[in-house]
C-alpha cells in the first residue's frame, strides 16, 4: 500500500503568539485545532482521527477527552519535535485503509512562560547513563554531535552560521518571529558560547505556541476550498544509540528521506522549497546531507554562499524564520515545518520570500537528540487539487 | 582545573545494580553476550539487545578510551549551573561502546577528539559512584 496522494492537507494553522503565559496547554491545543479547522472549512465535530504527541497527559486519549472529539482512530507516536511529520503519514496511512477520514494533528506547550508538560524521562531506561553528567537539555547532544562532524569533515562554525544568517533574512519578513532582526556570520560567532562548538545564535528560539494541520481524504478534500496540496510520499526512522556504538554524523534521514523519495516518486531536482528541522545550525547541516542534497561531510560548503536563502538560493528553506528565528513551540519544531511549506505550496508564504510557482516541497522533522537517540520523518508534498 | 562536578545519584534497578555495585569498588563491569560476543552499552542486566537472548555476563573493562567527541559546556543546568565551564564527552572505551561522561583533572581548553583517557570514580555516597574520565599517559602511542 502507498499513501501517495491518498491524502490531501485541508487546513493549518501556527499560533501567532511566542508568548502565552494566559492560556494552559490544553486551552492552547483548542485554540490550534479550531484554526486549522477553520482554515479547511470543518469544525471538530468533523473531526473522526485525531493524533498528537505524548507531552499532554495520556496524549492523544486526554486531549480527546478535552477537545470532545469522538474518533475512529487516535495516534500519540511520541518522537519530539519529529513527531507531528510522523503523524501526518500516520494521518494518510490511516485513511487509506478506511479508518477515518477528517485527521487533526496538533501539537501546544509553554517552555517561556512555564506549565507545560513533557514525556517522562526520569525513567527513560538510558537516562542513567547519560542525565548525571549536567547535560544542558538539548544543546548537549547537538553539540556533541557538532564538534564530532568538524572533526571528520572540516565543517566550520563560520558555515554553521551560514544557515542562522539565512533564516534570519527571511524571519525578518515575518511579524510574529521571535527573532526578526537579519544577522551576519560574525555576529553570529559573536554570540555567547553555549556549548562549545555552539553560539546562542546557533540555537532555536524558546518559544510557547503551538499549530495544528488537518489531513484529509479525497472524497473530503473535493468539498473544501484549500485542500490542495496533497501527500506525495513519506518515510520515517529511528535511529537509536545502536548498544554503545553511537555515530553522530549521520541522522535517521539517511533511511527516511530515501524513503520518502522512493514513494513520492520524484528526485531532488523536482523539490522547488525544503523545510528543514533546525533546532540548531548543525541539525540543518546533517540533514541535508543525510538527505541527499549533498554529499556526507559536504553540508558545510553546502550552505555557504546563500544557498537556503529565499528568493534566489539552490535550495529556499525555512522562510518563516524557522525555528531559528520565528518559532519552536514546545520546544518542537515538527509542526512549523508542515505549515510553511504548505503556505509555499498554497502561494501565501510573505510576498518576499514565496518560491516562485512552488509546486514540490519537502518538509523533514528531527527529534529526540541528533544521531544518538532520534526520530526522522521526511514527508513530500505537491500542491494539486483533489 | 576544573571545579569538583557534582556527585549526583543513580537510579538503581535490576538492569543496573550490578554495574553500579562494581562502580563503587573502583570497576566498571561491562556485560558480554556469551552467545554473539557482543558487548553491551548501556546496561541491561543480562539482555542483548544484538540477538534478543537474556544470558550477558560481566566482566572488567580496562577503564581506558579515547575521546570520540566533546563540548564544553558554558551554560549548566540545575546543580551543574554553578560549575561551568566543565566538559561533557563521548568516551570511546577500548572495548568498543561509545559512552557518554565528563572529562576532568584537565583544563577544558586542552580536550581534544581523540585523547586518551583513563576511567576515575567520584563516590556518590548512595551505593555508586560516577564513572568520568581523566588523561591517561600511555607508554608507547
Ligand atoms: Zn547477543
Amino acid at each position: 500500500m502507498t499513501i501517495k496522494r491518498k491524502a490531501f492537507i485541508a487546513g493549518i494553522y501556527e499560533h501567532p503568539r511566542r508568548e502565552i503565559p494566559d492560556r494552559s496547554v490544553a486551552q492552547i491545543h483548542a485554540e490550534v485545532a479550531i484554526g486549522a479547522l477553520a482554515d479547511a472549512g470543518l469544525t471538530l465535530s468533523d473531526v473522526d482521527g485525531y493524533f498528537t504527541d505524548g507531552s499532554t497527559g495520556f496524549g492523544a486519549m486526554s486531549m480527546t477527552d478535552y477537545l470532545g472529539l469522538r474518533c475512529t482512530h487516535s495516534d500519540s507516536t511520541e518522537t519530539g519535535g519529529s513527531s507531528y511529520l510522523f503523524h501526518v503519514g500516520h494521518a494518510a496511512e490511516a485513511i487509506a485503509a478506511g479508518r477515518c477520514n477528517v485527521a487533526l494533528i496538533t501539537l501546544a506547550g509553554k517552555p517561556r512562560t512555564g506549565g507545560g508538560g513533557g514525556p517522562g524521562r526520569a525513567y527513560a531506561p538510558e537516562n542513567a547513563f547519560e542525565g548525571l553528567f549536567g547535560m544542558s537539555g538539548a544543546v548537549t547532544g547537538y553539540a556533541l554531535a557538532a564538534q564530532r562532524h568538524m572533526y571528520e569533515y572540516g565543517t566550520t562554525s563560520e558555515q554553521l552560521a551560514e544557515v542562522k544568517v539565512a533564516a534570519s533574512l527571511h524571519a525578518q519578513h515575518n511579524p510574529h518571529a521571535m527573532l526578526n532582526k537579519p544577522v551576519t556570520v560574525e555576529e553570529v560567532l559573536a554570540s555567547p558560547m553555549i556549548s562549545s562548538p555552539l553560539h546562542r545564535f546557533d540555537c532555536c528560539v524558546v518559544t510557547d505556541g503551538g499549530g495544528a494541520v488537518v489531513v484529509v481524504s479525497p472524497e473530503v478534500a473535493r468539498d473544501l476550498p484549500r485542500a490542495n496540496v496533497t501527500v506525495l510520499g513519506q518515510g520515517e526512522a529511528i535511529k537509536h544509540s545502536d548498544n554503545g556504538r553511537i555515530d553522530l554524523t549521520y541522522t535517521g534521514g539517511v533511511v527516511s528521506g530515501p524513503r520518502a523519495f522512493e514513494e513520492a516518486g520524484v528526485t531532488h531536482s523536482d523539490i522547488d522549497y525544503v523545510s528543514i528541522y533546525d533546532s540548531f545550525t548543525i541539525t540543518v547541516v546533517e540533514t541535508l546531507e543525510d538527505l541527499g542534497f549533498c554529499e556526507k561531510g559536504q553540508g558545510g560548503r553546502f550552505v555557504m554562499d546563500g544557498t537556503l536563502v529565499s528568493p534566489g538560493g539552490k535550495l529556499p528553506f525555512n522562510t518563516d524564520g524557522g525555528g531559528l528565528c520565528n518559532n519552536h513551540p514546545s520546544n518542537r519544531g515538527g509542526i512549523t515545518k508542515i505549515i510553511e511549506a504548505v503556505r509555499q505550496l498554497r502561494g501565501e508564504a510573505h510576498p518576499a520570500v514565496q518560491v516562485p510557482d512552488c509546486e514540490i516541497a519537502l518538509a523533514h522533522g528531527t527529534g529526540g537528540s541528533l544521531a544518538t537517540r532520534m526520530g526522522s520523518s521526511t514527508l513530500i508534498m505537491a500542491r494539486e487539487a483533489a | 582545573m576544573s571545579t569538583e562536578l557534582p556527585r549526583l545519584a543513580p537510579r538503581i534497578d535490576p538492569d543496573t545494580a550490578a554495574f553500579w555495585e562494581g562502580t563503587t569498588r573502583g570497576v566498571l563491569l561491562l556485560e558480554r553476550c556469551p552467545d554473539c560476543q557482543t558487548v553491551i552499552w548501556y546496561p541491561r542486566g543480562g539482555f542483548c539487545p544484538a540477538c534478543g537472548k537474556f544470558s550477558a555476563v560481566t566482566f572488567e573493562a580496562a577503564g581506558t578510551g579515547t575521546v570520540y567527541s566533546f563540548t564544553v559546556v558554558h551554560r549548566g543546568l540545575g546543580e551543574y549551573a554553578g560549575v561551568t565551564p566543565f566538559v561533557i564527552a563521548y568516551v570511546e572505551l577500548d572495548e568498543g561502546p561509545r559512552v557518554m561522561t565528563n572529562i576532568v583533572d584537565v583544563d577544558p581548553s586542552e580536550v581534544h577528539v581523540g585523547m586518551p583517557v583513563r576511567a576515575v570514580f567520584h563516590d556518590t555516597g548512595e551505593g555508586s559512584a560516577l564513572y568520568r574520565f581523566a588523561p591517561a599517559q600511555r607508554t608507547g602511542a
